[in-house]
């Protein structure tokens, strides 16, 4: 196992360095370069004062070159400054990672929490009614915008309920009441189309399982249906949803930085589309690259977890 | 069995569901200036934020435009960029996963590399970086979104390609003098044609909901133009005030999304000789 742990973990480095270089690139996508960019609209400057803010940028090296340096930078924990609050951009992203890693997780165990036992229900009772119906609904949660079920959330609670999750965001240490008051319309909102995914991948995941031989064993000396499902079928029908989970933490970051938007959350999404809007290059770049790295691990996280559950993979 | 799907005749019945979506879709995407009552820019500030009724059935929004009419045309938005930057990124992405599954070797490790970093950024997050730093737009927004999607054509491809590649039929043909790129275009790529359908139908369902949160965040269509995303920001600010400017562009988003998520199972289970007849 801990051969197989090195191992993955250093998997994740050539696709790290390429996904640096992919942001490095990416700011050399807009017209012109950033110092044009910066002054363009802001009063006219002489040819030597552009050429010595581009020398100031470092933007007079050969890319490469350029690259090289950020790199480095990058690799002793340095993102830059941000260009509009003059702040590290560490330190930006570092003091809002809390609310998007909070809005994830609670995303992720809402969908766990509805998805796991849907899917379940549905493969006990395939071809009911009932299995129809759920299976409409998760085809109808996988269609829904994230930004508008969020929308409607609000309306919802605000017309009937009259109620409006706070504005002012409290972290879980302070007042966890007023935390989970604040983070759980969101979280419902991030984590249906999951709950859907989980719902759809259970229910196929316990079927195929359902028919395997041990199960028939199970059967035959005697257990009664319940105890075959939850003692021999559940733990290994729930493998597969670590992948599934895994592959859904791209969608849960993405999704976070609109729910983030929807419901003026101060996470990483939020900083991140600020930094677009004030063309804050350092910190787009910064927060792109951060948001990759954290889907990045997240993905070895789950790899290990199956490793770990699965032996067949670690010895494979 | 891996997945029991539903009884045939109400799985017939859903992708009819959603093929007619899709159609009706089409249709007003076409004739939307037949259909739409009024112009959907053609502001009347007098008759702003009325509610529902005969006149405006879907209401008016904070320049007096009528939602119905701005609905209707906002299809041909989200049809525009779903059908321009899918079908980018299926030639795109199949020309890569063809190239790099028959040439293997070097080819195929630099394209699998570039593919891999791609995959390795959170869908959203790459199409807000692509689109933000080409600037606001719709035809910026298409590109991102082919940038996004085009990994997963070329994945779907190269797979396929190696295994095809190694059968007899495509040795025969080499053997009979085809050059390489006779034997890609007219032996493997009608063989591999399946699964890209399949990918396409569900990718469209994905570059609606893209196209759709890059315009909401401001980073797609640009006001005044009628796309869903675009309206449903909008709408944002008179929530409680003027809902009706939020519920409908989403419900049309969302039965969008769904047509095309219908269909795109109902092809899955047709094209897949392994789910055929379950």
């Amino acid at each position: 196992m801990r051969r197989y742990v090195l191992l993955r973990t250093l998997s994740i480095l050539p696709a790290l360095l390429g996904v640096s270089v992919a942001v490095f690139l990416l700011v050399r996508l807009i017209p012109g370069t950033v110092v044009d960019q910066m002054v363009g609209t802001e009063g006219s400057y002489s040819e030597e004062s552009m050429r010595a803010l581009r020398a100031f940028f470092g933007l007079d090296a050969p890319i490469h070159v350029q690259y090289a340096r950020w790199l480095g930078a990058v690799l002793r924990g340095d993102l830059g400054t941000s260009w509009r609050t003059g702040l590290p951009v560490v330190q930006m992203i570092v003091s809002r990672l809390e609310v998007t890693v909070e809005l994830t997780l609670v995303a992720l165990l809402v969908a766990a929490a509805v998805g796991v036992p849907l899917g379940m229900l549905s493969a006990r009772r395939e071809n009911t009614t009932l299995d129809h119906v759920v299976r409409l609904v998760s085809l109808f949660s996988l269609s829904i915008p994230v930004f508008w079920q969020a929308t409607m959330l609000i309306l919802a609670f605000s017309l009937w309920l009259q109620w409006a999750p706070p504005v002012d965001f409290v972290s879980l240490a302070r007042d966890p009441l007023r935390n989970l008051a604040i983070i759980t319309l969101p979280g419902v909102a991030l984590g249906t189309a999951v709950a859907a995914v989980f719902m759809r991948m259970t229910r196929s995941s316990v079927l195929e399982v359902m028919g395997q031989d041990y199960i028939r064993t199970a059967r035959a000396k005697g257990l009664a249906e319940q105890g075959v499902l939850w003692r021999h079928a559940l733990k290994n029908s729930l493998i597969p949803l670590i992948t599934v989970a895994g592959v859904q933490m791209g969608y849960l970051l993405g999704g976070a930085v609109i729910t983030e938007e929807v419901f003026t959350l101060p996470g990483v999404g939020r900083l991140l589309l600020w930094a677009v809007f004030q063309r804050d290059y350092p910190l787009v770049q910064g927060t792109i690259l951060f948001i990759s790295a954290l889907f990045m691990v997240s993905n070895l996280v789950v790899d290990l977890l199956y490793a770990y559950v699965d032996p067949r993979i670690r010895r494979g | 069995m891996a997945e029991s799907t539903l009884r045939p005749a109400l799985r017939n019945a859903l992708v009819l569901f959603g093929a007619g979506i899709i159609v009706a879709m089409v249709l007003l995407a076409a004739f939307a200036s037949v259909v739409a009552p009024y112009d959907p820019t053609e502001m009347k500030v007098i008759d702003a934020l009325q509610r529902p009724s005969l006149a405006h059935p879907f209401g008016t929004d904070r320049f007096g435009r009528d939602v119905l009419s701005r609905t209707i045309h906002g299809s041909r938005i989200a049809l525009g960029v779903a059908i321009s930057s899918i079908g980018l990124a299926l030639v795109v992405g199949t020309a890569l996963g063809l190239a790099g599954g028959y040439a293997g070797g070097a080819t195929d490790l630099v394209i699998g590399r570039a593919m891999d970093v791609l995959f390795s950024f959170p869908t959203l997050i790459l199409a807000i970086g692509i689109a933000a730093m080409l600037g606001p737009g719709l035809d910026n927004a298409a590109l991102a979104i082919a940038v996004v999607y085009a990994p997963l054509f070329s994945r779907v491809v190269r797979g396929p390609v190696i295994a095809e590649r190694a059968k007899e039929y495509s040795v025969a043909a080499l053997g009979l003098g085809a050059g390489a790129f006779r034997v890609v275009f007219r032996h493997i790529l009608p063989n591999v044609l399946a699964p890209l359908i399949v990918q396409a139908s569900v990718s469209l369902a994905y570059a609606i909901l893209t196209e759709a949160a890059l315009s909401y965040l401001g980073l797609g269509t640009q006001p005044p133009a009628p796309s869903w995303g675009t309206m449903l920001n909008e709408g944002r600010t008179y929530l409680e005030t003027a809902p009706w400017m939020s519920v409908f562009p989403g419900l049309a988003i969302m039965l969008a999304v769904l047509g095309f998520n219908l269909l795109g199972d109902g092809l899955r289970s047709v094209l897949d000789p392994q789910l055929r007849g379950r």
